[in-house]
C-alpha cells in the first residue's frame, strides 16, 4: 500500500499539463532575470516552501510569494537573480530541489519505520 | 547563529530562519542535497493504529508546515458525499441526518476508488470503481417483553438508538470481489446518528466518494495533525537546595531532575514552555528558556481510515507530484 509504484513516474510523463496553471505577469524585466510568476490552484502549502528553497539558491537576489486575495486561488511568485539565470530557471531548479527533498524525506522515513525500535503503544 | 528561539518574559526573540546564501559571509548557506541527506533526521517516538508521533530534525519551517497542511487538507480519504433519503419519519432532520452520515469515517483504503469526473453526466458519473454504496434501513418497535419497572429507552424499545454501524455496505459490480476480506466499515461503529421512537424508520442510502479535506473537513484524513518545536531550557546559574525544588515545580513533572541538591534539565521534551519559572523573580538570569527553531516535534491522530505512517507519507507525496507537476507546466504568458 504504503510501496511506491514503479510505473506511476511513467504516467507523469504522459498525463496532460494545465497550460493555465502558471503564467507569468506584467512586470518582468526584458533579459528574463527578474519576473512575477502566478500560479492558479496553489496556496501557502507550496507558496512558502516553494520560496524557501528558491531562496537557497545563491544565484537568486530575491524571491517572495503572496496570496493577493483570500478568495482567490490564485499564488504569486516573484523571483529575481543576479543575472547569471534567468527566473524561470531559478523556478525550475526550485522545483527540482524541492522534489529531491521530498524523496529524501520519503526514505528516510521508510528506513525508520521498517527499522523499527519505537513504541506501539501510547506512552 | 543560533537556531534557538528566544523565549523570554513578555517577547520572543530570534524568530525567523536565516540559513540562506548571502546571510553570513562564513557560511555557505545554498542548497545541497547531500548536506541536507546527512544532516536531516527522523525519530519515531511511538507509532499504533490511530496516532503517530515523530521528530523532524534539520528541517526548514516551510517544509514541515507544508506537510501538517497537506495531512490535513489535501490527502485523499472517502467520505459519504450524495444521501438519497426515501423515508425518514424520526424527529431529525433529513438535512441533519445527511451531514451527520457525511461526517463518519469509513475504512476504506483510499486507493481502491478513483475520482468521480464532476464534468460527467449525473446519470453515468457514479460507478462501482468510484463510488461506495452504504444503506441504512431502520425502523423504532415496541419490546413487548421490556424488564419490569424499567424506563431505560434501550429496554422498553427495539432500534431506539441508530449508530454508525447500522450503516451496512452494499458491493456493487467488481467490489464485491476487490472488497471480499475487508467489507466497508465505520472506523467507529458505536458513533451515534439519530434516536427513534416506536413507529418512527429511517431509509436510506448514501454514495461516498473520494475526497479531499480542503473542499470538507469530512474528507480529511486526520482528527488532528500538528506540530510544536522542541523546548530548550538552559540553566545558566546552579539553582540548588530548596530554590531548586521550587524551580522544579514551575515545569511539568518529568522535566527538571535534582540531583547533589542541584537542579538539572532531565527531559526537555516534556516541557509546555508555560513560561512560569519567568514569574519568579528569584530565578532571573538563571535560566534561559527556548525552542530549537529546526526540530519538530509532529503529532498525527488518524481518524482510522489510513494508518497515521501512510498519512504521512502521501503528505509527502503530495508536495513531490506538486512540484513534479508544476515543473511540467508551460509558463503561459
Amino acid at each position: 500500500m504504503s510501496e511506491v509504484d514503479p510505473n506511476a513516474m511513467d504516467e507523469v510523463s504522459e498525463q496532460e499539463f494545465d497550460a493555465d496553471k502558471i503564467k507569468l505577469l506584467p512586470g518582468s524585466s526584458e533579459d528574463g532575470t527578474a519576473a512575477t510568476f502566478q500560479i492558479i490552484d496553489e496556496d501557502h502549502t507550496l507558496g512558502n516552501t516553494l520560496r524557501y528553497v528558491i531562496m537557497k539558491n545563491p544565484e537568486v537576489e530575491f524571491c517572495g510569494y503572496s496570496i493577493p486575495h483570500p478568495s482567490e486561488n490564485k499564488m504569486n511568485i516573484r523571483i529575481q537573480t543576479y543575472g547569471n539565470i534567468s527566473s524561470v530557471e531559478a523556478l525550475h531548479q526550485g522545483l527540482d530541489n524541492l522534489s529531491e527533498l521530498c524523496t529524501v524525506i520519503e526514505t528516510k522515513f521508510s528506513e525508520k519505520i521498517l527499522a523499527g525500535g519505537y513504541l506501539a503503544e501510547e506512552p | 547563529m543560533s537556531n534557538i528561539v528566544g523565549i523570554e518574559y513578555n517577547r520572543v526573540t530570534n524568530t525567523t530562519s536565516t540559513d540562506f546564501p548571502g546571510h553570513s559571509s562564513n557560511e555557505d548557506h545554498s542548497w545541497d542535497i547531500e548536506k541536507f541527506k546527512d544532516n536531516f533526521e527522523i525519530n519515531i517516538s511511538h507509532l499504533t493504529e490511530r496516532t503517530a508521533n515523530f521528530d523532524l530534525i534539520n528541517i526548514d519551517t516551510s517544509v514541515a508546515n507544508a506537510f501538517r497542511r497537506i495531512m490535513i487538507s489535501e490527502v485523499p480519504s472517502v467520505a459519504a458525499e450524495s444521501v438519497y433519503i426515501f423515508n425518514n419519519t424520526s424527529v431529525i432532520q433529513d438535512e441533519v441526518l445527511a451531514h451527520r452520515i457525511g461526517l463518519i469515517p469509513l475504512k476504506v483504503d483510499p486507493d481502491l476508488l478513483s475520482w468521480v469526473d464532476p464534468a460527467q453526466d449525473e446519470k453515468e458519473k457514479f460507478t462501482d470503481e468510484n463510488t461506495i454504496v452504504l444503506s441504512l434501513d431502520i425502523a423504532c418497535t415496541k419490546n413487548p417483553h421490556p424488564p419490569a419497572g424499567s424506563t431505560d429507552p434501550k429496554d422498553l424499545y427495539r432500534n431506539a438508538h441508530v449508530y454508525a454501524r447500522d450503516l451496512k455496505f452494499e458491493p456493487q459490480g467488481r467490489q464485491v470481489d476487490l472488497f471480499k476480506n475487508n467489507p466497508v466499515v465505520p472506523t467507529d461503529p458505536d458513533i451515534l446518528i439519530a434516536k427513534l421512537r416506536p413507529g418512527q424508520e429511517i431509509s436510506l442510502r448514501a454514495h461516498c466518494i473520494l475526497g479531499i479535506g480542503s473542499d470538507h473537513a469530512k474528507f480529511s484524513p486526520v482528527s488532528t495533525a500538528s506540530y510544536r518545536l522542541m523546548p530548550d531550557i538552559k540553566i545558566t546559574e546552579p539553582i540548588t537546595g530548596e530554590l531548586a525544588k521550587r524551580f522544579q515545580k514551575c515545569f511539568p513533572s518529568g522535566v527538571i531532575g535534582i540531583e547533589n541538591d542541584t537542579a538539572f534539565v532531565k527531559d526537555a521534551r516534556k516541557d509546555t514552555v508555560s513560561r512560569e519559572v519567568l514569574r519568579h523573580e528569584e530565578f532571573n538570569g538563571k535560566v534561559k528558556l527556548g525552542r530549537i527553531r529546526d526540530h519538530f516535534i509532529f503529532n498525527v491522530e488518524s481518524t482510522g481510515a489510513m494508518p497515521p505512517e501512510e498519512i504521512f507519507f502521501k503528505s509527502v507525496r503530495v508536495l513531490k507530484n506538486k512540484a513534479d507537476y508544476l515543473r511540467n507546466c508551460p509558463i503561459g504568458q
